[in-house]
């Protein structure tokens, strides 16, 4: 029967979607290996806020510390890899001339975007469940299925303004600057927003100018869930985040624009 | 150059203006489907600029610039080209038969992964990494690159700089391959004898503006003055008097001449010395018509 009708008639459609997702899988499967062959950006991206927790949540950490400090570590967790893996990295291939041949070839501008959001989320993702795993093993936290999944959401939601952040660095420093950069941002940033330790033990104007940073914002969408007191309703802080995040990508790609 | 060939790039009258300097002043050219358009100049002439704008990269902030009969910067235009820039750093830790497919993933079409690792000489090369790849091992990476979607128009910019001789003409031969195909290259190099082996039209740019624009044969024999060199007792300053003879030069038992038309001073070179040998006679090079060209308008 079907040699009745040209093989292309019938297939075009399914091959045209196809076809049109290839890049986007393909700049997908290149982050993945990238990251996998580079350990040393991976592990300590992965393990240093899970050390930083155990150290801070659970042996040092009195009274709810172990259930504050998680909702707070899982914000923590998703900034590295969201401001260095774009911040960093696009510094980097901004001046080694790859973002001039991605733009150049017929690649869909949105695909190693894409791709490395996918990443930054991925990373988030692993980052809290590992963290959960280590409340849950040392810090005797018990959590229901849902918050577990809310946290695994947060984590994954707060990768996306961090990576527009990262992506306004990486657009404006060059390669060598910029891992000093994301640093300056990401040390202060932490500690600012009360995500290493609770913003009251710290001086209280530290409270005061915490709604200024996008990561205390993330904070405050993290610790209801574990039933911790938070500032603020979900609904705006998630406006404000997005409204960081647009800012960030309007004028990463205004600056991209000008100087490639 | 027949007006019929269709033309895959082309800039008419396309102005770039930088902060502090003008880099294009009014630019014409035409890339045509299987030609190879050298695209000639200094460093800093416009050349770059010129393959930033045919690209999408950058606007032209006056004149007309079309590929592959549209905008370059969209994408459905760039579809059809493939690029090599002048320098790009890929990642070093993925392998070049990744890099391949993963750039092939832009085409529709794309050529089969083993026949560009093929055309670019990299078959013994597919499962390393990039970063363990020679300076001129990565260069035929960023070939295969260019040339893995077919591409009806190519972009060149100094593609065999860091070549050893044996590379560059192995990727010599694989551009000749892809314009016989009908493919139209743009090329720019610094190698001159590289323009002579595969160009059919030159374009000089200086100062962003075309100093010439030409076929290569018209612009490298245009009654350039051509050397003769040979080992004789004849008397150099006598030599000078003859018609045509340019310069005179003696090397040890040797005499070097520039003459134009050099074919009646060879016959009477000849004729005065029976005893002459080892006789030569060299055309101007492209060499020799750039840098007059050049020198006249600095």
């Amino acid at each position: 029967m079907n040699t009745l009708l040209p093989d292309g008639a019938v297939a075009a459609p399914v091959m045209g979607w196809r076809s049109a997702l290839r890049p986007y899988r393909a700049e997908l499967l290149a982050e993945l290996r990238r990251a996998w062959r580079t350990p040393a950006f991976v592990l300590p991206s992965l393990l240093f806020p899970v050390l930083f927790y155990l150290l801070f949540g659970v042996l040092l950490g009195r009274g709810h510390a172990p259930v504050h400090l998680l909702a707070t570590y899982c914000v923590f967790g998703a900034m590295a890899p969201a401001l260095f893996g774009f911040g960093v990295q696009l510094a980097l291939d901004r001046e080694g001339g790859l973002l001039t041949l991605k733009r150049a070839l017929p690649l869909p501008p949105a695909a190693p975007l894409l791709a490395r959001l996918a990443m930054a989320v991925l990373f988030a993702v692993v980052v809290a469940a590992l963290l959960i795993g280590a409340a849950c093993a040392f810090g005797g936290v018990r959590l229901q299925v849902t918050q577990v999944l809310q946290l695994l959401a947060v984590a994954a939601f707060a990768a996306v303004p961090l990576g527009a952040i990262g992506l306004l660095i990486g657009s404006h420093v060059g390669g060598s600057a910029a891992p000093a950069v994301v640093n300056l941002v990401y040390l202060p940033l932490a500690l600012l927003s009360g995500l290493w330790l609770p913003l009251s033990m710290l001086p209280k104007m530290f409270s005061t100018l915490a709604p200024l940073w996008p990561t205390w914002h993330l904070a405050q969408l993290a610790l209801p869930v574990l039933g911790q007191p938070a500032h603020g309703s979900p609904p705006t802080h998630v406006l404000v985040l997005l409204a960081v995040t647009l800012v960030a990508l309007l004028l990463a790609r205004r600056r991209l624009r000008r100087v490639g | 150059m027949d007006p019929n060939v269709p033309s895959l790039a082309r800039l008419q009258q396309v102005q770039v203006r930088y902060r502090d300097h003008t880099a294009l002043q009014g630019v014409d050219l035409q890339v045509r489907a299987g030609q190879v358009l050298a695209l000639l100049g200094r460093n800093g002439a416009g050349k770059s600029t010129a393959i930033s704008v045919l690209l999408g990269l950058r606007r032209a902030d006056a004149g007309h610039v079309e590929l592959l009969g549209g905008d370059p910067q969209q994408r459905r235009h760039r579809v059809g080209l493939g690029v090599m820039l002048q320098s790009t750093s890929l990642p070093p830790m993925l392998q070049v038969d990744e890099l391949v497919a993963q750039a092939s993933a832009c085409y529709p079409d794309p050529r089969p992964l083993p026949q560009v690792l093929e055309l670019a000489g990299l078959r013994e090369l597919a499962r390393r990494r990039y970063g363990q790849l020679s300076g001129g091992q990565q260069r035929r990476v960023q070939f295969a690159i260019a040339i893995c979607g077919r591409p009806r128009v190519l972009f060149l910019d100094e593609p065999t700089t860091g070549l050893d001789i044996q590379a560059r003409q192995s990727m010599w031969q694989s551009i000749r391959q892809l314009v016989d195909e009908g493919c139209g290259v743009l090329l720019t190099t610094h190698y001159l004898e590289e323009a002579e082996a595969l160009a059919q039209q030159v374009v000089v740019l200086e100062q962003g503006r075309v100093l010439a624009d030409a076929p290569l044969a018209k612009l490298r024999l245009a009654d350039r003055p051509r050397r003769i060199r040979c080992r004789s007792g004849l008397d150099a300053t006598a030599l000078l008097q003859w018609p045509g003879v340019q310069q005179v030069q003696r090397q040890g038992e040797y005499l070097q001449l520039m003459a134009s038309p050099a074919e009646p001073v060879v016959a009477r070179l000849l004729a005065a010395d029976a005893q002459l040998q080892e006789l030569e006679v060299q055309g101007a090079g492209l060499a020799d018509a750039f840098l007059d060209l050049t020198r006249e308008a600095a």
